[in-house]
């Protein structure tokens, strides 16, 4: 509850020392503070040292998932603006503004990550949202980026209306908002619950970019600025696909026989989509978006199997997906060319940063000893234990498969291929960023039950 | 009138709003078939809210029941403000580089 309020508060304090500070770079600094007071606030109320005792009508639950959720998002938020800081101030020149909309965004993802009721998912999702249209054109000049703004708020706030109707019909069966409070049972679903839970499937699954909603995403991810593209694709695609889950398990989890099908059929035409297309595509970026869509995909496969695997294999997810790709995008804002040709011969112009994008791509590829591996093996053996559907979990480790064509073409062109990788200047706070991004991602790989466990204290 | 006619006119508008936002070009037009959707839930809400309230009030007069649909048309409205503002900036970003409100623009994205 202390980190909803206090992240909001410190977008305005973004907003406020905008107005006293004059240099772009203190900016960085007061957002580092902010995260680090964030992580500290939610850390103490993980211990149930802080408590603040608000009624809020039991609109919001925190329960030991939602909060080391927030936690996993809050560092991932660090280790992004450690490695993002200098990338901001050449945006453009509102760089506190940026800051206090992301402040605002992670206020949004405590709320989606611990609502009880319709109404604060239906908030968090637009406190999510509204923001990520603005950083999405805040390149102003830049057609693309006006582009991808427009684009994502068109359908952002389609799919807002989609969703809002799912939940009405819902509340019209139900006559509750209380996920709760609905009491669905195991039997056929009375016309009304149906349309609401297919409709609110569908707006869920725009929100996260999962096939057949997801042809927003390439696009928009492609024309914003690339390390709000980092943003979009990691910490916010998790945080929905925690609220997908906290919804769907809790309002829909007894009548899951009938609606499993169609959670299967998402993930397996996201799985496709992405990684097929991910296959064709000459610009890192691109590619970047597109994994993005196929790693969205093997997400899925915890809704379709909702058991205790898929809740400890999302948190597990969250972090190694956000971790790798948050590395893989800084890597590739520091290179002067974005095609595949660019990052020719980077072993020799930088040897340091081949290594640690080969690491980052090896866990988005889930090789073992890697975050990525034991993630994705959490959500096969989740898809494996639900009982039905046993060619899922086939096709999901065949997608797996086609996905090591282009994270390995990548590695491949930095390793094996001769050329002269141009790369902008690193500053050292950079360098240790993603040496402890690197670093985590291994510490998840061998010990991933410090995360499990954190989950039953 | 009975529930299913306020299901039936707010459907039909919740339709014309999503045909409107895949067949129509020009953004301000996208933009109002959007509102027309959000309206149209807004409409539903408050018509399942008095259907529920009706269906207590029989047993216990003074009931509370569906008063939280109520207060949710408030968010809403709230939120389709909030987005309003942010979309009309959009426009208006778009519109003062490109010199067109004509969604086909977008397609330049695409290569």
């Amino acid at each position: 509850m202390i980190a909803i309020i206090l992240s909001a508060l410190w977008g305005v304090v973004m907003m406020f020392s905008g107005i006293f500070f004059k240099r772009k770079s203190t900016a960085g600094i007061i957002a580092v503070l902010g995260i680090v007071a964030l992580i500290i606030v939610s850390l103490l109320e993980y211990h149930s040292y802080l408590y603040l005792p608000l009624d809020i009508k039991g609109m919001l639950t925190f329960s030991a998932f939602s909060q080391v959720f927030n936690l996993v998002a809050f560092t991932c938020t660090l280790i992004y603006f450690l490695l993002n800081a200098s990338e901001f101030e050449e945006v453009g020149n509102d760089v506190y503004e940026y800051y206090a909309l992301i402040f605002f965004i992670l206020s949004g993802i405590c709320i989606v990550t611990s609502f009880n009721t319709l109404l604060m998912l239906f908030l968090g999702i637009e406190i999510i949202s509204i923001p990520l249209y603005i950083l999405a054109g805040s390149d102003k000049r830049n057609l693309k980026s006006n582009e991808a703004s427009l684009k994502y708020f068109l359908m952002g706030s389609f799919s807002t209306g989609i969703m809002l109707m799912g939940i009405v019909f819902l509340y019209g069966a139900t006559g509750t908002f209380h996920i709760q409070g609905m009491h669905l049972g195991t039997e056929k679903p009375a016309p009304m619950v149906a349309i609401g839970l297919v409709l609110l499937l569908a707006a869920m699954s725009f929100k996260v970019s999962a096939a057949p909603f997801h042809f927003w995403a390439p696009d928009v991810y492609d024309g914003s600025p690339t390390i709000f593209t980092s943003l979009m694709a990691t910490i916010i695609k998790v945080a929905s696909f925690v609220a997908f889950l906290r919804l769907f398990d809790t309002a829909f989890g007894k009548m899951h026989v009938q609606w499993q099908i169609l959670a299967a059929i998402i993930a397996a035409a996201t799985l496709f989509i992405g990684n097929i297309t991910a296959v064709f595509q000459q610009s890192v970026k691109r590619m970047l978006s597109y994994s993005s869509i196929a790693q969205a995909g093997f997400m899925m496969l915890s809704i379709f199997s909702l058991n205790t695997f898929a809740k400890e294999g999302i948190i597990l997810y969250s972090a190694a997906y956000s971790l790798a790709s948050i590395g893989s995008f800084a890597v590739l804002v520091k290179m002067k060319d974005y095609s595949f040709e660019g990052f020719n011969g980077l072993r020799k112009t930088n040897p340091f940063l081949a290594l640690m994008n080969t690491i980052f791509l090896l866990s988005l590829t889930g090789i073992p000893l890697s975050a990525g591996f034991i993630a994705k093996y959490y959500m096969l053996i989740g898809t494996v234990k639900n009982g039905h559907y046993f060619w899922l979990a086939i096709f999901a480790v065949l997608m797996a498969a086609i996905s090591a064509i282009y994270y390995f073409r990548l590695i491949q062109a930095m390793y094996f291929k001769e050329g002269n990788a141009e790369v902008k200047p690193l500053s050292t706070t950079y360098k240790a960023a993603l040496l402890i991004t690197a670093g985590l991602i291994i510490f998840i790989g061998a010990f991933p039950n410090v995360l499990i466990n954190a989950l039953y204290n | 009138m009975t529930i299913n006619h306020y299901i039936f006119l707010s459907v039909a508008l919740f339709c014309i709003g999503i045909i409107g936002v895949l067949t129509r070009r020009n953004m301000i037009i996208i933009f109002m078939c959007i509102e027309l959707m959000l309206n149209a839930t807004n409409l539903l809400l408050v018509a399942f809210s008095k259907m529920h309230y009706l269906a207590a009030s029989v047993t216990d007069a003074a009931t509370t029941v569906g008063t939280d649909g109520q207060l949710f048309v408030f968010f809403i409205m709230v939120v389709a403000a909030a987005e309003v503002s942010v979309g009309l900036a959009i426009i208006v970003m778009m519109f003062r580089n490109t010199h067109s409100i004509d969604v086909n623009f977008l397609n330049r994205l695409k290569h």
